[in-house]
């Protein structure tokens, strides 16, 4: 058992696709079996590797979006890219009993364990919420009381991954709330006009800087970019924002 | 001894031949950073070499951009998989920097606005191969990719390439930055891949 817990995350693995689920119209969630997952902690992620007949291969990263569990499975949810090599294989391809290599859990920094008690704000931006709802379930099986507050940002309500989740566990011990900002398409009777989270919205839908609490910022560059400005300004200490961004900025070119 | 992924063919790009194993080519410029990004003034900035004992070193922005500049084109390959070829920047060569520098310490941990660190050989700085950037693609460095001035050491991962730059300090032994105290690898040659400390 020693020698599993060295040879650890960089060893590939053989995952079996146990379970697919349609979150979006482009976007699936694959829980995979393994019978040799060492484990991971809530916002880590995992090397996913294909290879073709030819022995080409390709590998990227994806963030587990299921709680911490020693039943050797996790789930990832795959955005499929308008362009992309893999991700369009993960979420129009494999099939029920297909096996996937995989190596991990990676990622020491961008992680939440429920030995952390304080207010949580997390701030999410697309397919950003998936490391994110791995702390929400993680809090979740874990019973833990931390209070938990999400900002999710979605171009419209058919964008929302785990929705129906996010709804029962929202209100749950009275310290998880969750709400949306809609950047496109907002619902009928929505109250706000559609458009990108301001210092407003900021303020009213976030813990105050007062309570001091630890915030987790994960999506498209631009969006991480601008929330974080936004929870600088309102006076949270920088030093409790932790980031994960995905994608090229908007600027550069 | 791999999976054959049914169905699966991949992009068989011809460029895949310069890439370092496990890598793709991307031609956006992707942002990888742990926190928020730190906006520096540039009357504020400054650059310092210290030895852990005192300052041996120290330019404020005007002095720093009075020093002779190198133009360079260099591939980047960032531990996230994406590669991206040619790029073009401005800077000042770290061998100008350290030029009289007495000092037999040989490694040093490069520090950051905002707290980042990352630790490299000097060995691996000196003879052209890192430079102080403060211009990317002929116009002033944006904040999101390390402005006013990142660390750039091409032949390493990217995260080795610390944003923000403003010190570095000499010390006798390698000791791990801020990465590479949480899993990533102590020196992290893209053609070697090593990625993770146990690789």
């Amino acid at each position: 058992m020693e020698g599993t817990a060295v040879l650890g995350r960089v060893t590939w693995r053989t995952a079996t696709v146990v379970g697919l689920r349609d979150e979006t119209a482009s976007a699936r969630t694959l829980a995979l079996a393994m019978n040799d997952w060492p484990g991971h902690i809530a916002g880590q992620h995992v090397d996913v590797r294909l290879t073709a007949a030819d022995g080409y291969s390709a590998v990227r990263s994806y963030s587990i979006a299921s709680a911490p569990s020693t039943d050797g499975h996790i789930e990832i949810t795959v955005e499929r890219l308008p362009n992309g090599e893999v991700s369009p294989y993960l979420t129009e391809q494999v099939l029920l009993g297909d096996e996937l290599e995989l190596r991990g859990p990676i990622g020491r920094w961008f992680v939440w364990t429920p030995e952390q008690v304080g207010p949580i704000q997390l701030v999410a931006g697309g397919s950003g919420i998936v490391p994110l709802m791995a702390m929400i379930r993680s809090r979740e099986s874990a019973g833990s009381n931390a209070p938990f507050r999400l900002l999710y940002s979605v171009r419209g309500p058919e964008a929302i991954f785990y929705h129906d989740e996010l709804q029962a566990l929202s209100g749950e011990r009275d310290s998880l709330l969750v709400t949306y900002a809609y950047t496109r398409v907002t619902p009928k009777d929505w109250p706000r006009p559609a458009g990108r989270i301001d210092a407003e919205r900021m303020a009213n839908d976030s813990w105050p800087p007062e309570l001091r609490p630890s915030m987790y910022v994960c999506g498209p560059t631009s969006f991480v970019e601008h929330t974080t400005e936004l929870l600088i300004a309102a006076g949270h200490n920088r030093e409790k924002i932790r980031t994960e961004r995905f994608g090229a900025t908007g600027e550069t070119k | 001894m791999a999976i054959i992924s049914r169905g699966f063919t991949g992009r068989h790009g011809a460029s895949e031949a310069k890439l370092p194993p496990g890598q793709y080519l991307t031609t956006d410029f992707p942002v990888l950073s742990a926190g928020p990004t730190p906006r520096i003034s540039l009357d504020r900035w400054e650059f310092t070499i210290d030895d852990g004992n005192s300052v041996l070193k120290r330019w404020d922005w005007k002095s720093f951009r009075e020093l002779p500049t190198e133009n360079i084109t260099v591939d980047l390959h960032c531990v996230t998989r994406w590669s991206k070829l040619g790029t073009a920047w401005e800077g000042v060569s770290l061998d100008v920097l350290l030029a009289d520098v007495k000092t037999d310490l040989r490694y040093a941990m490069f520090r950051s606005y905002g707290d980042y660190i990352t630790n490299l050989a000097l060995k691996d700085v000196r003879n052209k191969q890192a430079w102080i950037a403060f211009k990317y693609d002929g116009v002033d460095l944006e904040p999101e990719h390390g402005g006013p001035a990142r660390l750039l050491v091409p032949h390493l991962y990217l995260w080795k390439s610390a944003k923000w730059i403003k010190g570095i300090r000499l010390m006798p032994e390698d000791r791990p930055g801020f990465w590479e105290s949480l899993g990533y690898h102590i020196y992290g040659d893209p053609w070697k891949e090593q990625r993770y400390s146990d690789e």
